[in-house]
């Protein structure tokens, strides 16, 4: 189970995270849904590991990420994998060595990455692309080819980053489908969105982070039924909502 | 509750804070020979390898500068058979290592900021983190490492040319005879001549190799970031190659 606990963090004069909590619980996917720049990313690079917090606690299976050592650390990412927003894909390495490199740090065995390899990519419906290099991939496949070498790890956790910002509705629907499936395989998935039909469609329990805390949290519909005005304001798409964004 | 940024005093921010920070972690990083020894010899190829013509360019054309000149400050003065003594030692010594580490903090230096830099803005180095890599291991020692090894392999290469090309221009340009120029050559010779320049190289290696590294996993701001990054790794990389020239000249001369 992943737990943030009072999390405060600025950047210089910003002050992002001001006492967030929150709560994902294993075996569901929560959506962390909020305005651009308000700390979204941000929890997840905490939960990482990226980034430590100013003061508060970042829980992975009851560890203090924060207090970890490097050794610790390492330990801990074996547990956990991030989709980045733009996939983050190593350019210099073809979709097959990207997606084994995680797998070569596990000390698994040559025959086992490409079993894993064909695997991971079957799931995300891009077989064949092996030998191709993220330049030669669309944006959507290339988010995929980062869900797949995220996923080839088996990892009980993966964080999400804006997993569907800049898709088109149908790549959309493809990448939400496969964070419904990773679920269903078993992973819990923390997924970081301002896509509200992602938000609804994938999250278990969505939460709304607001001015650095939690502002509301709940399945989708006990979210529609929320009377907060932040919270309608910001699923009506209001855009007066804005104006207290962090 | 009181914030930890307020406790805590914030560091005095600054470029020697953050060469130490960094150094430190890359020496760290030096144990990691699991994730650095396979990119080794890659980085080898890239930066050494892929550095050679532009060693050999500069050497051609700075030893033929070079014999000239010797022969213009020489004649009347000195016997010309001389030209090679100053011709090897200067450019065993000086000119080779120097100028060859000067256009290496370019090409090589910028390479590195402007690599690590992208991968840094484009979350690549965040990547390697959550898959459990050092970033310092798998990126920047492997660099560091391959470039003190290379650059005074490419300076060798500069030195043979450069001695060589003085050789040519001596025969062909001032007509002095070829076993003059040898005579010269070898009449002051020493062979801490070659070392003192290759141990230079060695150390120009390193500096200008952790420079890149440096900038390349400090910037940030996109594109303009990157470009200031290898802008920055290259003045910072001359800059170490001449203080360290100085050093070397105090302590070794």
């Amino acid at each position: 189970m992943i737990q943030l606990r009072d999390v405060y963090k600025s950047f210089g004069p910003k002050e992002v995270l001001r006492g967030f909590s929150l709560d994902v619980p294993e075996g569901k996917n929560t959506v962390l849904m909020g305005f651009s720049g308000g700390g979204k990313s941000v929890t997840l690079k905490l939960i990482a590991g990226l980034l430590a917090p100013d003061s508060g606690d970042v829980l992975v299976d009851g560890k203090n990420v924060p207090d970890l050592d490097a050794d610790g650390l390492a330990m801990l990412r074996r547990e956990i994998a991030f989709v980045f927003q733009f996939a983050a894909l190593f350019d210099s390495m073809t979709v097959e060595e990207n997606i084994r490199l995680g797998l070569k740090k596990q000390g698994m065995s040559a025959d086992d990455q490409r079993v894993r390899v064909r695997e991971s990519l079957a799931l995300v419906n891009l077989e064949g692309t092996e030998g191709r290099y993220p330049a030669e991939l669309s944006g959507g496949m290339r988010k995929r080819v980062g869900i797949a070498r995220a996923v080839a790890l088996k990892p009980r956790y993966i964080l999400y980053d804006e997993p569907t910002t800049g898709l088109d509705p149908v790549t959309s629907a493809v990448i939400d489908d496969l964070m419904i499936r990773t679920r269903d395989l078993g992973a819990t998935g923390l997924i970081v969105t301002h896509d509200l039909r992602t938000s609804f469609k994938c999250g278990d329990r969505i939460a709304m982070l607001y001015e650095g805390r939690l502002r509301a949290i709940g399945t989708g519909d006990e979210l529609r039924r929320n009377t907060d005005p932040v919270v309608t304001g910001f699923i009506e798409g209001r855009p007066t909502t804005a104006a207290g964004v962090a | 509750m009181l914030r930890a940024a307020e406790t805590r005093p914030p560091l005095p921010a600054g470029f020697f804070d953050e060469v130490g920070r960094i150094t430190l972690r890359v020496s760290r990083a030096v144990g990691d020979v699991r994730t650095w020894r396979p990119v080794l010899l890659d980085q080898m190829v890239v930066l050494g390898v892929g550095s050679v013509p532009i060693a050999i360019f500069l050497a051609v054309f700075t030893g033929i500068v070079l014999a000239l000149l010797a022969s213009y400050i020489f004649t009347n003065t000195v016997p010309l058979y001389l030209v090679g003594s100053l011709v090897g030692k200067t450019v065993m010594m000086e000119l080779a290592p120097v100028l060859t580490g000067m256009a290496l903090a370019g090409r090589v230096g910028a390479n590195i900021a402007a690599e690590l830099g992208t991968m840094k803005v484009t979350e690549q180095v965040d990547a390697l983190e959550t898959l459990s890599y050092d970033p310092l291991a798998y990126l920047a020692v492997p660099r560091v490492l391959a470039a003190t090894l290379m650059f005074p392999v490419v300076t060798a290469f500069a030195m043979l040319i450069g001695v060589f090309s003085g050789w040519i221009a001596s025969t062909f340009i001032l007509e002095l005879p070829a076993q003059e120029f040898v005579r010269g050559l070898r009449q002051f010779y020493q062979f801490k001549d070659i070392w003192y320049g290759l141990v230079k190289a060695a150390s120009f290696g390193t500096a200008v190799a952790l420079m890149g590294c440096i900038k390349g996993l400090s910037s940030d701001g996109g594109a303009a970031g990157v470009g200031a990054a290898a802008t920055r790794a290259v003045v910072l990389g001359c800059e170490a190659i001449l203080v360290l020239d100085a050093f070397w000249a105090v302590v070794l001369l």
